[in-house]
């Protein structure tokens, strides 16, 4: 039944009151969603290592990839502040659910939407939207992270074609994508303003995604290595749009503004945990919620959360109005996901030895915020952008 | 086959409820209101029996004030064809806002009258079978199966110990209970078409009636529980407690 969930997020300042009928019933509709079917499988998916497949379906049949981009293309045509929701509240749940989401929307649809041909439009957009295909997006390689200009994957013009050759690394959903968006450069490996992006369906010869295994974190999602072996590509594999290191940073601001409304999710899931945990915990025969040193730690907690729901808030208004600057999202990002980490961690704390367990949720959170602090940039780069954007003087 | 859901907005069954100034009804402020969870399976089920026939018109039909639309609105987001919201005050008894939706519903050319078996707020229980009796139609109540073929119903009721099964001539009315089906939850593709199906306001005065709410008083605070040890050797005390005070065996 929808609306008799038990989580009912965190709303101090009234929230709600700033947000549309519609902006309600698309967070309300995730919400009921994560709790029917996310919350009952995630520990056990966390524990296993596996991302859930079988949500999939259900996730494209309520309209959760790309669900800012228009309807012709068959996706939910919502505002920017909507898809925000949708990702607080999938991130609510894990952040690996909401890593794929993104990835599809953000990574994978916006490009093509952006830098396709209508053509290319046309074919993948309605495909992505209903989960038919997964994508994923390779920009980073191993030795190339935080300075993606750097790569040295290259897309060489052939007489009918593109010839790829590169290793990509860090690549969320990169094993089961049915297609990737590959940045390589067309040019010298010194030259960034040749790199473009090119539509990759993982069926190619001389591609190969595997797992990167041992991960301590996102373990419900899955995370690659691409191997691009003399792939051949047609002509108009291109995405005709796409110019330089430009195109996978307007991706990535898309995908950060998401993650900005991630972090928000996480940290209301470990606050709620250790809200009721603090009211049902007797220690000393009273409530640990009694104690003035819990006390401090929810006070904490809800102050930076409804102080980071602002935050997504007014950036999602100002992206709407198109005002949404790199620099802005970069602070959202940077200091939602920091307070994440901070919360997850507390939350962890108040919840003692119990806290350690799967069956509460804070530490699996805990685990998975820490990629998600050094992903979509660090935590530190996203300091140094921010340091540029004050200063004028990029010290990267 | 045109089928009419009569809907109720109803506090979220989580929500801390507060008795308002005078008490006789509650503090809406920062109360999250829903569709009645009933009757969500009364939209779940006119949804389906649509798109199985692949033909025909669902309509949704409310009686309240204006914040009643937002709760309409999340019935055509599931799927529902076009909302009637009836504008005016509902009466705490059940025949006048039972007069109020047959007055509506009649004449419409419905095949089927759908309700949730009743409304979480209240417990009336009354509507539906208040509507079947004024529209001279058969009803059933509390149904968990439904199924039409050749302008005939078959339904299923849990009763005691079993479960009944009728049958009967459309056009008739139902209440529906948990087991129906399991609802649908409003798609995003379908939040945003909401706003663009038909939507009729009309305003109905609804009668006093008979019935007044006197006082609202929530239950009693649940006293402490009691631990009387631990292990098997608090049996004997437990045992004890459970006839003599608490009087169970």
């Amino acid at each position: 039944m929808a609306g008799s969930a038990e989580y009912t997020g965190v709303d101090f300042y009234d929230m709600d009151g700033l947000l549309s009928e519609e902006e309600r019933a698309v967070r309300d509709t995730v919400r009921a969603w994560v709790d029917e079917h996310l919350m009952p499988v995630i520990g056990e998916c966390y524990i296993e290592g596996k991302f859930p497949k079988q949500l999939i379906p259900g996730m494209a049949e309520l309209g959760l990839f790309g669900a800012n981009l228009p309807e012709e293309y068959g996706c939910a045509g919502l505002n920017n502040v909507a898809y925000g929701l949708i990702m607080q509240e999938l991130e609510r749940g894990d952040s690996g659910i909401r890593s794929f989401a993104s990835v599809q929307g953000a990574l994978v649809m916006y490009p093509i939407f952006s830098f396709g041909s209508d053509q290319q439009k046309k074919h993948w957009l309605p495909r992505l939207a209903s989960g038919q295909e997964i994508g994923c997006f390779g920009l980073t390689e191993p030795d190339f992270g935080s300075n993606p200009s750097g790569m040295i994957t290259t897309a060489r013009e052939t007489a009918d074609g593109w010839l790829l050759n590169g290793v990509k690394m860090w690549i969320t959903n990169g094993s089961q994508a049915t297609v990737a968006i590959i940045w390589a450069k067309t040019g010298d490996v010194n030259d960034a303003s040749s790199i473009r992006g090119f539509i990759v369906p993982a069926s190619t010869p001389g591609y190969t995604g595997k797992d990167q295994k041992g991960k301590l974190s996102l373990r419900a999602s899955d995370t690659s290595e691409i191997h691009l072996a003399d792939v051949r590509l047609p002509k108009d594999a291109i995405l005709p749009k796409s110019a330089g290191i430009k195109s996978p940073l307007m991706c990535l601001t898309q995908a950060r503004y998401g993650i900005a409304w991630g972090g928000v999710g996480a940290a209301m899931a470990c606050y709620d945990e250790a809200r009721r945990y603090a009211l049902n915990r007797i220690m000393f025969g009273k409530p640990i919620g009694q104690t003035q040193i819990q006390q401090e730690r929810l006070a904490d907690m809800l102050t930076e959360i409804t102080k980071a729901q602002l935050l997504a808030l007014q950036l999602g208004r100002l992206k709407d109005q198109g005002k949404a600057t790199p620099a802005r999202v970069s602070l959202a990002k940077r200091n939602n996901v920091s307070m994440a980490c901070d919360i997850a961690r507390e939350a962890r704390r108040l919840l003692g030895a119990n806290g350690i367990l799967i069956e509460y949720h804070s530490m699996r959170h805990l685990a998975n915020l820490e990629s998600v602090y050094t992903y979509e940039g660090t935590h530190d780069m996203h300091s140094l952008i921010l340091g540029q954007e004050i200063t004028g003087l990029a010290a990267y | 086959m045109k089928i009419a859901v009569c809907l109720r907005r109803t506090p979220d069954t989580t929500a801390k409820i507060v008795i308002a100034a005078g008490g006789t009804s509650i503090d809406e402020t920062g109360v999250k209101f829903v569709p009645n969870p009933y009757d969500e399976y009364a939209i779940e089920a006119a949804i389906a029996l649509k798109e199985k026939a692949g033909a025909g018109e669902t309509v949704v039909v409310a009686l309240g004030a204006d914040s009643v639309q937002e709760t309409l609105r999340t019935a055509l987001a599931m799927g529902i064809d076009r909302a009637v919201h009836l504008q005016g005050n509902a009466s705490a008894d059940g025949l006048e806002n039972a007069r109020a939706l047959a007055d509506h519903v009649r004449g419409g050319g419905y095949d089927l009258v759908l309700f949730g078996k009743l409304a979480v707020d209240d417990y009336g229980q009354q509507t539906g079978a208040m509507v079947a009796e004024l529209l001279e139609l058969p009803c059933a109540t509390a149904i968990t199966m439904l199924e039409i073929a050749d302008g005939r119903a078959t339904v299923e009721r849990e009763v005691e110990g079993g479960v009944e099964q009728a049958t009967c001539a459309l056009p008739a009315v139902f209440t529906c209970d948990k087991g129906l089906n399991n609802p649908r939850l409003p798609s995003l593709k379908g939040i945003m078409a909401a706003r663009k199906k038909p939507f009729d306001i009309a305003p109905v005065t609804v009668a006093a009636g008979a019935v007044t709410v006197a006082s609202l008083v929530l239950p009693p605070e649940r006293a402490a529980g009691r631990i009387v040890g631990e292990g098997a050797a608090a049996v004997p005390a437990l045992m004890q407690l459970l006839v003599s005070d608490a009087k169970v065996i």
